[in-house]
């Protein structure tokens, strides 16, 4: 069994440790069920810079599982939410620690944390599409969930006006067959002009070419 | 192709058939092992959570529903706690027990629907015509009790819809009893047969120190010997309540190796952990309403004022599955939705198991995580850059079955 804390201890340990650079921590619980057993959750906001000294850390309380990076557009920043646990596989004694990083939209970079949990490249990627954070030293920062034709500087879950514009989801039926595909390895057939009986072996033939 | 160790890469997907649904792999094979592996998402991305932002809540949890045919439940069900949670939403007790009845049913059907495709992908398909028609009993008594099949439509901000009152038990029981009588036989069918053992045990394998690094979630973790699940975790519905512990491949063999053998273990070990919580649901269920709110008007008049954000996670049948949700008390719609679906923490586990592995092993341990593409990718647009040389329809899982065919022959001879 690992040496549990509690959330306050946790809270406590990183306000000690970082001082004035972590704010707004809080300690929220949830319960459910009849007996009320509590989800246990910390938050806390860090500056992007302490963000890989936040989760190293958390790293030498006990490795975390990293959830998930979720991010939202807040007007003039973007906030990113770093999701992880700790203390899981005893019984009701995980906590959540979310590490909130607030990025101002007019420099939108954040340093990896690949180097820490490899596992987080997946979601920094995703970051990377859909709201348009820059992360600096990710080992693969190619696009995951759009597509390489998907147009640059547009990104869909930004409130502004680099968010999806009204024309890529307003009357897409105007929009016809794409032209600029390229052209398929195969010619397509002509279409058969149906014929006498007695022909009907050159036909199937596929004479086309 | 030069010379004989030259490597050359092999592209497979977006759309296969050893794939159940559209992801795009990219392999560089020397001879018939795999040195390098890469993937790409995105194929069956659909903008659900752009959707959903310009929507209600309560509009919100159907097309939850929508997201995965498969785990519906669970993608509703955690965004109906976030929800309750930033507006504060007292649940009825009864709820939280129909919510996890539901959730168990969902979870058996899911875990004999992966069983037979993993019977599929190695060749044994009499296997997988018996475990599909076994999972039918399950979605029966999901039809029984939500009146779906697929997108139950059972889950509602402050409760269920439906209520499962205790004349409906005894069919409940007899599906219950039907899992407890079969389940030694697909033990024995899965984990006793020779064919499969040869082709699992051992193969793609994910250590436990690299499924906590890269984060994975679910059996596929647990198979790996990491002990995570959030039901038990940090309880949510009536878990909390209940008498469970987390599976590991112990509970069936002495060692944990993290092959896709003992995600088979995990996996039909949990559908009898699933019997045993439905039962102890029925026993402890309390008496009540399932519905906080009723009048879905009043319900939205609240929830628009409600102002908060909020991690919320279930334990979906294939892992963690986490939604968050902001509220700003201004509009109808979240500012804010992200889904995070359980393949999403998976796939880069993927890169790590077929590393090593031979072409004719890639269908199984594909699937050995049970992907669910459309819960990670959750938007659709096809890169227009064609592929050449993309393996015929049928090749690769032709692959798979005739190398265990060659075992087959080889053990017997």
């Amino acid at each position: 069994m690992r040496a549990t804390m509690t959330p306050q201890e946790i809270a406590d340990r990183f306000v000690q440790k970082f001082g004035s650079l972590v704010s707004d921590v809080r300690v929220q619980e949830r319960c459910e069920g009849v007996k009320k057993v509590p989800q246990k959750t910390v938050w806390m906001t860090v500056p992007r810079e302490s963000i890989n000294d936040a989760i190293a850390e958390l790293i030498s309380i006990d490795y975390p599982h990293l959830g998930v990076i979720a991010a939202s557009d807040n007007g003039d920043m973007i906030d990113l939410l770093y999701h992880l646990q700790v203390f899981f596989g005893g019984k009701h004694e995980e906590i959540c620690v979310v590490f909130t990083v607030k990025i101002p939209k007019s420099d939108p970079h954040v340093p990896t944390i690949s180097g820490l949990i490899p596992g987080a490249v997946y979601s920094e990627r995703e970051k990377q599409d859909m709201i348009g954070v820059t992360v600096d030293g990710i080992p693969d920062s190619r696009r995951i969930f759009l597509p390489d034709d998907f147009p640059q500087d547009v990104y869909p879950w930004r409130k502004d006006e680099k968010g999806i514009p009204p024309s890529m989801v307003k009357e897409l039926w105007k929009i016809d067959r794409p032209t600029d595909r390229p052209v398929p390895p195969v010619k397509e057939p002509e279409p058969v002009v149906k014929k006498e009986p007695e022909s009907a072996d050159q036909a199937e033939g596929g004479v086309t070419e | 192709m030069s010379g004989k160790n030259a490597s050359y890469e092999l592209p497979l997907g977006p759309i296969h058939p050893a794939l159940k649904e559209p992801v795009n792999f990219t392999f560089k094979m020397n001879g018939e092992v795999i040195e390098e592996v890469d993937f790409a998402p995105g194929r069956s991305h659909r903008g659900i959570e752009w959707m959903g932002m310009r929507r209600n809540p309560v509009q919100i949890l159907h097309l939850c529903d929508r997201i995965c045919g498969i785990c519906g439940v669970a993608h509703a069900l955690v965004f109906a706690q976030a929800i309750e949670t930033i507006a504060d939403v007292e649940v009825p007790d009864r709820a939280y027990y129909v919510r996890t009845i539901i959730a168990e049913f969902e979870r058996i059907q899911s875990h004999i629907l992966w069983a037979g495709v993993a019977a599929h992908e190695l060749g044994f398909d009499t296997l997988f015509y018996l475990a599909w028609q076994i999972r039918e009993e399950s979605v029966d008594v999901i039809e029984y009790i939500t009146g779906n099949r697929v997108n139950y439509g059972i889950m509602m901000v402050g409760g269920t819809r439906r209520d499962i009152t205790p004349d409906m038990f005894p069919r409940l029981e007899q599906a219950l009893q039907y899992y407890e009588g079969l389940f030694e036989k697909m033990v024995d069918l899965f984990l006793n047969d020779k064919t499969i053992a040869m082709r699992c045990k051992n193969t793609g394998i994910l250590t436990k120190r690299r499924a906590l690094e890269l984060a994975t979630v679910g059996p596929t973790s647990r198979a790996s010997g990491l002990a995570m699940d959030v039901r038990v975790d940090s309880p949510y519905a009536a878990y909390g309540d209940l008498d469970i512990d987390i599976i590991l491949p112990e509970v069936y063999s002495n060692e944990t190796v993290g092959d896709v053998y003992d995600r088979i273990v995990v996996r039909l070990f949990e559908v009898k952990q699933s019997v045993e919580i439905i039962r102890q649901c029925m026993k402890q269920m309390p008496e009540g309403p399932v519905l906080a709110e009723d009048k879905y008007a009043k319900l939205l008049m609240n929830l628009k004022k409600a102002k908060g954000e909020t991690f919320a996670r279930v334990e979906a049948p294939r892992g963690e599955d986490m939604h968050y949700v902001r509220m700003n008390g201004k509009q109808e719609a979240p500012e804010m939705w992200k889904v995070k679906a359980s393949t999403y923490s998976n796939q880069m586990a993927w890169v790590e198991i077929l590393q090593g592995e031979q072409i004719a092993d890639i269908p199984i341990i594909v699937a050995s995580i049970d992907p669910c593409m459309s819960c990670t990718d959750r938007v659709a647009v096809v890169n227009q850059e064609g592929n050449a040389g993309i393996l015929t329809k049928e090749h690769l899982h032709r692959l798979s079955v005739e190398k265990t065919r060659r075992m087959q022959r080889r053990m017997q001879s």
